[in-house]
């Protein structure tokens, strides 16, 4: 592995992507994606006692899924890498604690999901570190009680804001030769343009999601037209519109290749205003769409940036302006 | 202030004004109206039940802590059942401003608070929402007594 750039790494061998497990939930099978994941659930409890526990229930199932895709078991794996959005990891670590694979906690909100694959990429490129398996989750109901509202309170949407998915996505990575592989990393800036209104964070985030793609191009010394697809994580409808103008200003031309996983998990789903959010969200469009499309041969190369918004209601309401984070790999097909 | 900050400065700025400028607009119209609409229609119905305590007995003082108290008890079974939530989301302050408005915030936070159990749970939460109206209500009927009184005294 070698430093290319600021914050960019290139590994010195691909490690390559094992296998994906999605779990989502009911409103996440109605977009275009439906179809694509592995585990569609009927309720948002799916039995469980509580929304939280539901979630850490999906979160153990994507690991499961994508350690049965591999063809490997939690014996074989060294480390778990991951996290999700409610205070003190408890979807992760709860879940960790049943799976019994040597944890490591991530916190970057939406991001955590790129951050966990790039990082474990570094890890297995190391050489210390045999395989190893990167997981997200989040769930609407559990990110609504934390960071807004009780879920059945009457209260009317920003159409700004976007709705959080419900699921969980896990990716096993190893050291290898064939596959969809990893082969540059590019660890985010936390990037703050001053923005306040909780309710339109894909704004908040779409320069983070900039600066991280500006630097991943310099640091790997490629251009767009290196890659078939540029994929933020979950900047919504306007974060994505005000990405491209962005780097527009700077220059780059990114057109139709710049998309969203938030835009496309709910593309033509009602009541979600700008789109899907949650650490889950990049986790299973990647999981369930991108990768088999990389594995197919349908995607050469793509640059993929998860996009995060590290506020906490209490940051929010002490006047605090909203942080953003993006972390972004390069992911070569089969 | 050196010139490369005074540059980032203004490079947010921009940001902002353009992050404004293309944030997608609530639909004012349409909000104002339905709101208009559903608001009006709780509070015809809480007219109707007013009218018909008074046809049972009740006199326009006295029926003012029952009318109260069916409305709330409306509020929290239509939160009870998820439909609060859906009328809320269409209706804005037309739903949350009547008293069945109240009854769906300290109902909902009931609800989600009632996991965590009784007394650290649903007891300590379920003001949370509604907090915030008991206060400044009895702050601002305090205050509006004491004007009253002050009036009163002075008048005589």
């Amino acid at each position: 592995m070698s430093r290319v750039g600021e914050g960019t790494y290139k590994l010195a061998r691909p490690v390559v992507l094992m296998g994906a497990g999605t779990v989502v939930g009911p409103k996440e099978s109605l977009g275009p994606l439906g179809k694509s994941f592995d585990r569609v659930k009927a309720t948002d409890l799916e039995g469980a006692a509580t929304w939280e526990k539901a979630e850490c229930a999906f979160l153990a199932e994507a690991v499961e899924t994508a350690l049965r895709k591999a063809a490997l078991d939690t014996a074989d794996l060294d480390v778990l890498v991951g996290g999700d959005l409610l205070n003190q990891l408890i979807s992760f670590n709860f879940a960790a604690r049943n799976l019994g694979i040597p944890a490591i906690g991530l916190s970057s909100a939406c991001a955590t999901y790129a951050e966990g694959i790039g990082l474990l990429a570094i890890l297995i490129d190391g050489g210390k570190v045999g395989k190893g398996a990167v997981v997200t989750s989040s769930h609407h109901d559990t990110a609504e009680r934390q960071y807004r509202y009780p879920t059945e309170l009457g209260v009317q949407r920003s159409p700004a804001s976007q709705w959080t998915v419900t699921g969980a996505g896990a990716m096993v990575l190893s050291g290898g030769e064939a596959g969809v592989r990893i082969t540059d990393v590019t660890f985010g800036r936390v990037i703050d343009h001053g923005l306040k209104d909780p309710n339109n964070m894909g704004a908040a985030m779409a320069p983070a999601a900039v600066d991280t793609i500006r630097r991943h191009l310099r640091g790997t010394r490629t251009t767009l037209a290196d890659y078939d697809l540029v994929v933020t994580g979950d900047l919504g409808r306007h974060g994505l519109q005000l990405a491209g103008e962005l780097l527009e200003q700077d220059g780059y031309r990114p057109g139709a290749k710049l998309v969203d996983c938030g835009v496309r998990i709910f593309d033509g789903v009602p009541d979600v205003d700008c789109g899907g959010s949650g650490a889950a969200c990049s986790a299973v469009v990647f999981g369930g769409d991108l990768y088999p499309r990389l594995a197919t041969g349908k995607l050469q190369r793509i640059l993929f940036a998860g996009t995060g918004s590290l506020h906490s209601p209490l940051t929010f309401q002490q006047g605090e302006t909203i942080p953003g984070i993006a972390h972004a790999v390069t992911v070569e097909g089969a | 202030m050196d010139s490369q900050t005074r540059e980032t400065d203004e490079e947010h700025l921009n940001y902002r004004r353009r992050a404004r400028q293309t944030e997608p607009k609530r639909p004012l119209a349409r909000n104002l109206l339905v709101a208009f609409l559903v608001g009006g229609a709780i509070c015809a119905l809480g007219q109707g039940v007013f009218n018909f305590l008074l046809t049972v007995g009740y006199t326009p003082k006295t029926a003012a802590a029952p009318l109260s108290i069916i409305m709330v008890f409306l509020g929290s079974i239509f939160t009870g059942v998820g439909v609060y939530d859906r009328l809320g989301k269409l209706a804005g302050m037309g739903s949350a401003l009547p008293v069945t408005g109240f009854a769906n915030s300290i109902t909902s936070a009931a609800m989600e608070a009632r996991r965590e159990g009784f007394i650290l749970g649903l007891g300590a939460r379920l003001f949370t929402i509604a907090g915030p109206v008991i206060v400044f209500g009895a702050t601002t009927a305090f205050l509006v007594g004491i004007v009253f009184w002050a009036a009163g005294t002075l008048h005589r």
